[in-house]
């Protein structure tokens, strides 16, 4: 895929952010956060629990607005929610409802871009890609957790996104089912080069899949600081045993360690 | 119960309710403590033990019941007068209460208007209901569908209410990310993610109903399983009594295994777990 046709630049400029809840302290959430989401990398956000990186998963989605800043994606402001940002929740959004391929053809036929049967033959390319044909006609509550990731990655690829948005996407998986989809999501990231911001608190998973880590302060957050991982693609986890690895590794911890020191003080 | 048994029971067989697995399942310590049960009913009642003096023995009622109430078309009238006025009641309540609890889940300045009156009438028990109720319908079969609508309308309100309300804002949001029409997102997200709380609100609702139609018959009808147990009260037939209460139980258990079927067939996700 050449540079041209790469596309889902995100640019966040100075974005505030204060949730104010009945009966309860107003909480500062962003302040000042600014960075750039580049085209075809994959760019995981990393921080502690609880300081902000939901909303920003949020706001870069369009679901909620921050108070300052903005968000724009290839120099078009965002607005709102739309098919060319696609988030995977934390938790599962599947609807419990609808079977899986119910699921992955809602979005193309509530645009009424396509037919119903050429849509339904795109979703079963898809659920056979992710190994799930067998479960095409059963309902979400059936599947295990990384199936049920897997129909999430499907019910939103057959919508082309530009920009995959993926919040702490493989938690509450248990360990191996968890490496697997991590190996898995680098896959078919390598072979579609899917602009994507990946969420997570685990620095590892960090290390594993990115082309750079952008680290979070606490609350208010802004980025205090960017990694380039330079490891080589495609990546396995081979990686994980080399020195630069390691290296980075060194120097995230260094990081977040010197940032959790300023706020201990 | 003469000739016809074989192919009455033969469709009963058929049909897509499974009664074996509807039907309370029994081993051998369940059996023996009913068993039981009766039999200390029954001696308790020969011996006169103290509170059953008045009380009429098992093998009593049932030999009132094969030979006054089996064919006695007042009997059966009796099941269906209470039949309809439960179910004018609750279908009218669902009818009402389902859009009721949609709009003032969804519509602020709605809510903001209606749910206050909501929450003043809501506390106000059925029964309560039953002399205004008298006073303001023109016949008493309506002031008593009325008031077994009003037991099973708030508590469908609510819940619906409350569901919307509750709606996990995840699923809202992908259909908004996917493109689907406010319409879109009402009939295919909001609806069916309210339907569990819809069919809570029928089971509590259907149980409401059924003790709110008792009571109102007492007090207020001519007609029905509670006027029938009521009138073997006032007229010292205490046989007719223990009819009347087994006869209610039967209703109640058998209107909840509708409701658990029409539940069932609403959430098929629910039952290919």
């Amino acid at each position: 895929m050449n540079a041209a046709t790469l596309s889902g630049e995100l640019v966040v400029t100075a974005l505030r952010k204060w949730y104010h809840r009945r009966d309860q302290a107003p909480v500062h959430v962003l302040e000042d956060c600014s960075f750039r989401i580049e085209p075809g990398k994959l760019t995981v956000v990393m921080g502690t629990s609880g300081c902000g990186k939901s909303t920003l998963a949020y706001i870069l989605s369009g679901y909620v607005k921050p108070d300052a800043g903005q968000v724009t994606m290839d120099g078009k402001p965002v607005h709102g929610p739309g098919p060319d940002r696609i988030m995977v929740f934390q938790e599962t959004a599947l609807w419990p409802w609808m079977t899986v391929t119910e699921n992955i053809v809602f979005g193309p036929l509530a645009r009424s871009d396509v037919t119903r049967k050429e849509v339904t033959q795109k979703a079963l390319g898809l659920l056979r890609k992710f190994g799930l044909s067998e479960f095409k006609d059963k309902y979400p509550g059936q599947l295990s957790g990384g199936m049920k990731r897997r129909a999430e990655l499907a019910q939103a690829l057959i919508n082309s996104p530009k920009v995959m948005i993926l919040d702490e996407p493989f938690r509450g998986l248990d360990v191996m089912t968890r490496e697997l989809m991590q190996e898995y999501y680098i896959e078919l990231f390598e072979e579609t080069r899917l602009t994507t911001v990946f969420i997570t608190s685990e620095l590892e998973e960090a290390i594993f899949l990115a082309d750079r880590i952008l680290i979070m302060g606490d609350a208010p957050s802004r980025i205090v600081s960017s990694i380039e991982v330079d490891l080589p693609h495609p990546r396995t986890f081979d990686v994980l045993a080399s020195e630069r690895y390691l290296e980075i590794k060194k120097e995230a911890i260094e990081v977040l360690y010197s940032e959790s020191m300023q706020h201990a003080e | 119960m003469k000739a016809v048994e074989p192919p009455a029971s033969n469709s009963v067989v058929r049909r897509p309710l499974n009664w074996k697995k509807r039907l309370p399942r029994m081993n051998w310590r369940g059996s023996l403590a009913v068993g039981a049960f009766f039999i200390a009913w029954h001696f308790l009642v020969l011996l006169k033990a103290p509170g059953f003096r008045e009380v009429s023995s098992p093998v009593e009622v049932f030999q009132t019941f094969i030979n006054q109430y089996l064919n006695s078309p007042k009997y059966w009238n009796s099941w269906l007068a209470s039949f309809q006025r439960v179910i004018y009641g609750f279908v009218l309540a669902q009818i009402l209460g389902i859009p009721l609890g949609l709009l003032l889940g969804t519509r602020e300045t709605f809510h903001k208007l209606v749910y206050p009156i909501i929450e003043i009438l809501r506390p106000i028990p059925p029964l309560a209901w039953v002399p205004i109720s008298i006073l303001f319908w023109p016949t008493t079969e309506l002031s008593i569908v009325f008031i077994t609508f009003i037991g099973a309308f708030f508590i469908i309100v609510i819940n619906v209410h409350d569901a919307v309300r509750n709606i996990k804002k995840e699923h809202y949001w992908l259909a908004l990310s996917l493109g689907a029409s406010s319409g879109q997102v009402f009939r295919r997200i909001m609806l069916p993610s309210v339907i569990p709380s819809i069919a809570v609100g029928m089971t509590l609702g259907m149980a409401v109903t059924w003790n709110v139609v008792i009571a109102a018959e007492m007090i207020a009808s001519d007609s029905g399983l509670g006027r029938l147990t009521w009138e073997g009260y006032v007229s010292h037939t205490v046989p007719v009594v223990i009819i009347g209460m087994i006869s209610i139980g039967l209703a109640g258990y058998l209107s909840t295994i509708a409701v658990d079927y029409v539940e069932k067939k609403m959430m098929p996700w629910r039952t290919t777990r």
